[in-house]
């Protein structure tokens, strides 16, 4: 009996984790849930708290449409399942604007826009609707955490760059900027997003080259 | 008057949902690849912002908003609702969808055919539901302000994804670097287009 069943930390399953973090990371390469992505990451806080909204959001979501997969009539399946993600976004927001209240501010129509998050649908109609729940979960913390890496990496960026703190605290030292060192302002701008994420990609690609697009003709 | 304008200019350059808020990116990076396609996809976007907005703005309104339900009954002067508005906001925006595409399949099966295929992805389009949730932060006075920024912010959307449209069928005679091309490039041609839409910030009328 025991045989047939999987164990929870299967290889398979384990790779449902992993794989988004990389080789199908949500962003980079399918090119999903951008739209929320860049607007927050100017500081490194806003980012991590919107990446773990994300990865719960995301957890959750996934195992409920995973267990209500063989109830929902296809034809409003859209329907359904912005309702279950709305609910659990409504839940997140509470709860940011309970605890944690200035990155509340700071994230404002943001936590909102996770529900048209594409990342969240496109998993639920790749993933969820046709997966066991346990899988379903796996897959949906592991794109979300591959979102959630890229979002603290140009968060980390901008903030080096734009502010010179990390998480609040002053990290490039009072005597450079005695010696003429300026921040670069334009790191603070929204284009400089688009443009880290892009330089992400070029490297990524870059040291991974089997994810290069074929030249158009 | 005056109030409008200024609303109107602004959503589109100022407050350009691509470039300063990156709303909408999904569809703008899939489906920008010729102009033809982007045109569909950017008049779909406007028509449906701006039918969005001002019914959600009246939902807001008479509905959600703290004191709003004192209508039908003083009683209710304390009733807060605006916890449902992601929820509301949401079922409006797929259910006018919905209503769009049939009412044009019904009475103009040309742009039917032109939009078809884009209005059921634009329910998932960011830039909708960012329209109506910046409707209700930055509390419009009047119906009308609300439809403008609504068609503005629709407008918007649509000069970017054919301004990008436009430069995706030249650069792909150009000589990118490998690793760079295709998803690379684009964005960091948005970011570029997003530095030279930051000459329009402070515009006032």
């Amino acid at each position: 009996m025991s045989q047939d069943r999987e164990p929870l930390f299967s290889s398979k399953n384990m790779k449902l984790l992993r794989e988004p973090l990389d080789d199908t990371n949500p962003i980079t390469v399918q090119v999903l849930g951008i739209c929320s992505a860049l607007a927050i990451t100017v500081k490194l806080e806003p980012s991590v708290v919107m990446a773990l909204s994300v990865v719960f959001v995301m957890g959750v979501s996934n195992v409920v449409v995973s267990l209500l997969r063989s109830s929902i009539p296809p034809r409003i399946r859209i329907i359904v399942q912005l309702t279950v993600i709305a609910s659990l976004v409504i839940l997140v927001d509470e709860f940011l604007a309970a605890f944690a209240y200035e990155v509340s501010k700071q994230l404002s129509v943001f936590v909102g826009l996770i529900i048209t998050n594409c990342i969240i649908m496109g998993r639920l109609e790749a993933f969820a609707l046709s997966n066991k729940p346990w899988p379903s979960f796996l897959d949906g913390v592991g794109n979300a955490a591959g979102y959630g890496l890229i979002l603290v990496i140009v968060g980390f960026v901008r903030e080096l760059f734009g502010s010179g703190t990390i998480w609040g605290y002053q990290v490039v030292p009072q005597q450079a900027y005695a010696m003429g060192y300026e921040d670069n302002g334009l790191m603070i701008l929204p284009p400089m997003a688009l443009i880290t994420v892009g330089i992400i990609i070029w490297v990524q690609r870059y040291r991974n080259r089997k994810l290069i697009e074929e030249k158009q003709s | 008057m005056e109030n409008l304008v200024d609303i109107f200019v602004k959503s589109i350059f100022v407050d350009n949902m691509i470039f300063a808020y990156f709303l909408g990116m999904c569809s703008y990076l899939a489906v920008s690849k010729t102009v033809k396609t982007s045109t569909g996809l950017g008049l779909a976007v406007v028509f449906v912002l701006g039918i969005t907005v001002p019914i959600n703005y009246l939902i807001h309104n008479y509905i959600l908003k703290e004191g709003a339900l004192t209508w039908i009954s003083p009683a209710y002067a304390d009733v807060d609702l605006t916890f449902l508005s992601f929820i509301l906001f949401i079922a409006v925006i797929a259910s006018m969808v919905q209503l769009v595409e049939m009412v044009i399949e019904k009475f103009s099966p040309t742009l039917y055919s032109n939009l078809g295929i884009f209005l059921p992805l634009i329910a998932v389009n960011c830039s909708i539901l960012g329209g109506s949730l910046f409707m209700q932060e930055r509390a419009y006075n009047s119906l009308a302000e609300a439809t403008v920024f609504g068609l503005g912010s629709g407008v918007g959307w649509f000069l970017a994804i054919i301004g990008i449209a436009a430069i995706r069928e030249k650069i792909r005679y150009s000589n990118v670097p490998a690793p760079l091309r295709g998803l690379g490039i684009t964005f960091i041609i948005t970011g570029l287009m997003g530095i030279a839409f930051m000459g329009f910030m402070g515009i006032k009328f």
